[in-house]
């Protein structure tokens, strides 16, 4: 029960920005050409057709690829602060 | 800066109150001896609105036309302050819009609170406005019910309000993204903004606050129960309140439209429904021993 208690309250603002950070780092990193074409999640794969009805695998793929685009900058000095933060202050 | 402002205003306006007093001793006539003698002797003396009080410390602060002025003066310049203040707050915060989710008066509170806990009949009206007062509120007792819980098993510190806090904000924060997440994936053409989506995954504190208090008092027996009764009605709630929001007007009414679109909505309906009960004892299990 101690456990789970303090896997509860553990859960501070903070960790929420380490996770999202670490999130956000991981779809950033998924590399177009050597990965993502070669299990078909390419971004010319996923637009089948242009009705009404994107379907979710179009959706996933379209985030991905915003992500990608929208967060490379903010991601490279947000990585850059922490990296220089955790040196600092461990 | 602001703050700056205003006392640059302070300063530079002290010019005036001679310039005004001068003019009204002029038309009142006898009394000008007073008013001149008082405002020459007074403004010699200080360098800031709170000294004025204290220079005339013996006589009452009503009858000193000096303080008057002052205070006609303090409650002009909060006006002021306060419309700045306002102006610029704005710009960060939309309170106006804001103000349109805390537009509540008593009899609605209740009803409302009456068709959380008993969603099983019919009405329709009160459950689409989406209101902030309940959320907040609920939240800021659920943090107080749970250091009140905590306190009965001696396990409280001041710094557990503040953890219990920032866990309940964080999974309210979760909840929440992933929410909009699957909307996003699902591309439902909706109307729900963000706010309303915080608002509605609030009304969940409603039921927790009712169980640990029922925990409180009557056991685990009680706490059991009553979580039970409050995660069924906030699952009824919740799939009442979407169905409208999220699928379409022809299944809205009742009527089961068969389509991969409409079902798939159904399931994602269902799915946040189901998620507020899993909160709800998650949340506050490990309050009631």
């Amino acid at each position: 029960m101690q456990k789970s208690r303090s896997a509860n309250m553990a859960f501070t603002l903070y960790a929420l920005i380490q996770t999202a950070i670490l999130f956000t780092n991981a779809i950033a990193v998924l590399h177009e050409e050597r990965f993502l074409s070669k299990i078909g999640w390419g971004a010319d794969q996923g637009i089948g057709g242009f009705g009404d009805e994107p379907g979710i695998k179009a959706q996933l793929l379209n985030l991905i690829r915003s992500v990608r685009t929208v967060m490379r900058v903010p991601l490279i000095i947000v990585n850059s602060v922490c990296i220089v933060l955790l040196l600092l202050f461990g | 800066m602001q703050v700056g402002l205003i006392v640059f205003d302070v300063f530079t306006s002290f010019a005036e109150p001679k310039v005004r007093m001068r003019g009204s001793a002029v038309d009142s006539g006898e009394p000008s001896q007073l008013f001149d003698d008082t405002s020459a002797g007074h403004n010699a003396g200080h360098s800031g609105v709170d000294k004025g009080p204290m220079v005339y410390a013996g006589q009452s602060l009503l009858s000193d036309p000096v303080s008057n002025l002052a205070m006609a003066y303090g409650s002009s310049l909060a006006s002021q302050g306060k419309e700045m203040m306002d102006k610029n707050l704005d710009r960060f915060i939309p309170i106006s819009k804001l103000k349109y989710y805390f537009a509540v008066d008593t009899v609605y509170v209740g009803k409302k609170l009456g068709l959380l806990v008993f969603p099983y009949m019919h009405e329709v009206r009160l459950i689409f406005c989406p209101v902030c007062v309940f959320p907040a509120m609920a939240f800021i007792t659920y943090i107080l019910v749970a250091g009140l819980a905590l306190g009965t098993q001696n396990r409280f510190s001041p710094e557990i309000l503040g953890m219990q806090a920032s866990s309940a904000l964080v999974w309210l924060i979760i909840e929440v993204l992933a929410v909009l997440l699957s909307l996003y994936l699902v591309t439902v053409n909706t109307d729900l903004t963000t706010i309303d989506l915080v608002a509605f995954s609030g009304y969940k504190y409603v039921g927790m606050i009712v169980g640990v208090l029922a925990g409180l008092l009557f056991g685990k027996m009680g706490y059991y129960l009553t979580l039970l009764w409050c995660c069924a009605s906030i699952f009824v709630f919740m799939i009442r309140t979407l169905r409208l929001k999220i699928l379409s007007e022809a299944a809205a009414e009742g009527v089961l439209v068969r389509g991969a679109k409409n079902q798939l909505r159904m399931y994602l309906t269902m799915a946040i429904a189901a998620a507020q009960p899993v909160f709800m004892y998650w949340l506050t299990f490990h309050l009631v021993r």
